[in-house]
C-alpha cells in the first residue's frame, strides 16, 4: 500500500518535472522563435505601426511647424478636407488617375505578355525590352517624358504640327495634364506588369493546349477559353496591385506638374506631401493620409477576399 | 507545336512593332545625351556625337558623389533586408513556438500600411533621431519587409523537414543549420530577392527627397530632379545624360536578372 503509493507520488512528481521541462523547452523555443523574429517586429514597429498610429492621433489634432500636436480639435480635420474644393479635387483626380491608367496598363502588358509568351526565336530579347521600363527610375522615366511634352521642342507636339495641328500644352492645359502624367504612369508600369503575367502565362500546363489542339481548336478560342480563365488569378492579383501603385502615385508629379495646373494632377500622395512639407499643416495633411491608408486597405481587403482561393499564403 | 510561317510572321511584326514603340523613349534619350545642344533645338537628326553632355553634368553636378551615396543605400538596404527577411522566414518555416501563426498575421497586416500613408510620422521619427542627412535614416526604415519574407519562406518550405531533424541529431543548432544549410540552398531566391531589393532601393523618390537637405548623402534620384530643374533652359542634353546615368546601373541589373526575377516575383505573388 505504502509501496503504491510513493509509487505514484513519485510518478506525480516525474510528470511534473517533464511538465516544467516542456514548459521550459517551450519557453526556449519561444524565444528562440523571436529572436529570428526580432529585428522585423522592431522594424515593423518602429517605422510601419506605430507611424500608422501616430497618423491617426495626429488627424485629429493641429500641429505646430515642427508636428507637435497644439489643439484637440476632433473630426474638424476631416471635415476640412471634406469640404475643401482642392482636397475634393484631389479625390476627383486621383480616381480618374486610377481609371485611366489601370484598365491601359494591365491590358497593354497582356497584349505583350502572350506575344512574348510564344515559342519563338529571340522572344529573350523582346522580354528584356518590354520588361525594362522597370529598371527605369520614376525620375529618370519623367524626365523622358517631360522632354518628349516639352510644347515647342517635344516629339508628340512635332509631330502634331507635322500633321498641321495645333500644339498642345500637355503639361500646362488643364484639359490634357492628367491624361499627360497618365501616359507616363502606363510606360513605367508596363514593365513590372508584363513580367508578373509573362510568369503566370508560363505557369499554365501546357497539357491544355496540347489537348486543344487536338480538338482542332483555333489560336482565339484558346486565348479565351484556357489562357484568359487559368489567368484570372494573376489578372487579379496585377490589378489590385496597379491600383495601388496608381494611390502611391508621387515622383511624375513632382517632376512633370507639381499637382498643376490649377490642381487638376494633385494625386493624392502629392496633396499630403503639400500640405505636410510645405505647408506645415500635419494635423490635416494626416488626414489626408488615413484617408489614403483606408482607401488602400479596401482594396487589400479585396485582394485578400476575392484572390483568397487562389492567392493564398498559408 | 510548330507554327505556320504567316503566323511568325504576324507575331514578329507585332513584337518588332511593340518594343519599338516601348523602347522609343529610352532610345531617345540615350540618344539625346550624345547630341549638340544645336542638334537638339533644331529637332534634326544628330550630325555630331559627343561626349560633352557628360562632361557638363559630372562638371556641373556632384554626379559621382550621388552615385556613389546611390550605392551605398541600395547596396545596404538589399543586405539589411536579406538578413531581416531571412531570419524571419527561417523562423517562420523551421521553428515552432507559441505566437506564430498570429505574427504571420501582423506581417500580412503590414501590406496593407502604404509608407506614403504613415511618411509624416516617419519623417518626425528620422529627424528626431537625427538621421535627417545619413545612410542609415535612408535605409533602416526599408530593412523589415513582409513581401521578401513571403518570398523567402516559399523557398525555404522546400528544404525537407528530414534534414532539420538529421542536423538536430548531430547537434546542430539552429542558427548554424540556418547559416550553413538554409541559406546556401536558399541562394537563387536571395539572389533574386537582392536584385528586387536592389532595383527599388535605386528607383525610391519620395523618402530621399524628405530625408536629405544636403548633397553629402543625397542619391542620384534627387540629384535628377535637381538637374533637370536647375537646368531646365533647353540645356536638355545635359538633362538627358544625367538621366540615362541613373538608369545604367538598373537596366545592367535586369538584363542580366529579368529570368530570375520574373520566375521570383511570380512566386512571392502568387504561391
Amino acid at each position: 500500500m505504502s509501496m503504491n503509493s510513493v509509487a505514484i507520488r513519485s510518478h506525480e512528481s516525474m510528470e511534473l518535472i517533464f511538465e516544467q521541462a516542456k514548459k521550459r523547452q517551450r519557453m526556449k523555443s519561444w524565444i528562440k522563435g523571436m529572436l529570428f523574429l526580432l529585428p522585423s517586429i522592431v522594424l515593423f514597429g518602429v517605422f510601419l505601426f506605430y507611424p500608422l498610429l501616430r497618423t491617426i492621433y495626429l488627424s485629429f489634432f493641429l500641429t505646430d511647424a515642427s508636428g507637435e500636436t497644439t489643439v484637440f480639435v476632433g473630426w474638424q480635420n476631416y471635415m476640412n478636407i471634406f469640404t475643401s474644393p482642392i482636397f475634393l479635387q484631389s479625390m476627383k483626380s486621383t480616381f480618374l488617375f486610377v481609371l485611366y491608367t489601370v484598365p491601359i496598363t494591365v491590358f497593354i502588358s497582356l497584349f505583350l505578355a502572350i506575344i512574348a509568351n510564344e515559342k519563338l526565336k529571340g522572344t529573350g530579347f523582346f522580354r528584356t525590352i518590354f520588361s525594362s521600363s522597370m529598371g527605369i527610375s520614376v525620375a529618370a522615366a519623367s524626365v523622358f517624358w517631360l522632354y518628349l511634352f516639352n510644347p515647342t521642342m517635344g516629339v508628340l507636339n512635332r509631330i502634331l504640327e507635322f500633321f498641321g495641328m495645333d500644339a498642345i500644352g500637355w503639361l500646362t492645359n488643364p484639359d490634357w495634364a492628367l491624361l499627360a502624367v497618365s501616359v507616363t504612369t502606363i510606360w513605367m508600369n508596363i514593365g513590372f506588369t508584363f513580367l508578373i503575367l509573362l510568369g503566370g502565362l508560363q505557369s499554365i500546363d501546357s497539357y491544355l493546349y496540347e489537348s486543344a489542339d487536338i480538338d482542332g481548336a483555333g489560336y482565339f478560342y484558346k486565348l479565351r477559353r484556357i489562357t484568359i480563365p487559368m489567368l484570372s488569378p494573376t489578372l487579379f492579383f496585377v490589378v489590385t496591385v496597379t491600383i495601388i501603385n496608381a494611390f502611391q502615385t508621387f515622383g511624375q508629379i513632382d517632376i512633370l506638374t507639381q499637382g498643376g495646373p490649377q490642381n487638376e494632377t494633385n494625386l493624392i500622395v502629392y496633396s499630403i506631401y503639400r500640405e505636410a512639407f510645405v505647408n506645415y499643416q500635419f494635423g490635416s495633411a494626416s488626414a489626408q493620409a488615413v484617408v489614403l491608408f483606408i482607401l488602400i486597405l479596401l482594396m487589400t481587403a479585396l485582394q485578400f477576399k476575392f484572390g483568397e482561393r487562389k492567392v493564398h499564403y498559408q | 507545336m510548330t507554327m505556320s510561317t504567316g503566323k511568325k510572321v504576324v507575331f514578329y511584326v507585332l513584337l518588332i512593332l511593340s518594343a519599338t514603340i516601348l523602347f522609343a523613349p529610352t532610345i531617345m534619350a540615350i540618344v539625346m545625351s550624345f547630341m549638340t545642344n544645336q542638334d537638339i533645338l533644331t529637332g534634326s537628326f544628330p550630325k555630331t556625337l559627343t561626349l560633352d553632355n557628360y562632361v557638363n553634368a559630372f562638371e556641373r553636378f556632384p554626379l559621382f558623389q550621388y552615385l556613389f551615396n546611390s550605392f551605398v543605400v541600395s547596396i545596404m538596404i538589399m543586405l539589411g533586408q536579406l538578413i531581416l527577411c531571412s531570419l524571419a522566414a527561417y523562423a517562420f518555416v523551421f521553428l515552432e513556438f507559441k505566437g506564430r501563426d498570429l505574427l504571420f498575421y501582423v506581417f500580412i497586416a503590414t501590406m496593407m500600411v502604404p509608407f506614403e500613408a504613415s511618411i509624416i510620422p516617419n519623417f518626425h521619427i528620422i529627424r528626431d533621431l537625427g538621421w535627417i542627412d545619413s545612410y542609415q535614416g535612408l535605409t533602416v526604415p526599408f530593412f523589415a519587409m513582409a513581401f521578401g519574407t513571403f518570398l523567402l519562406r516559399q523557398n525555404f518550405k522546400m528544404i525537407p523537414k528530414e534534414l532539420r531533424e538529421a542536423s538536430q541529431i548531430a547537434g546542430m543548432g539552429d542558427f548554424r543549420f540556418y547559416l550553413t544549410v538554409v541559406l546556401p540552398v536558399a541562394k537563387t531566391s536571395l539572389v533574386t530577392l537582392g536584385v528586387y531589393g536592389f532595383l527599388t532601393s535605386w528607383n525610391m523618390y519620395l523618402w530621399p527627397l524628405l530625408a536629405t537637405t544636403n548633397d553629402s548623402v543625397r542619391t542620384v534620384q534627387i540629384g535628377l530632379k535637381q538637374l533637370q530643374t536647375q537646368e531646365q533652359l533647353n540645356e536638355w542634353g545635359v538633362i538627358m545624360a544625367g538621366a540615362v546615368i541613373v538608369i545604367i546601373p538598373t537596366l545592367i541589373l535586369l538584363f542580366l536578372g529579368q529570368k530570375r526575377l520574373q520566375r521570383g516575383l511570380a512566386e512571392g505573388a502568387l504561391k
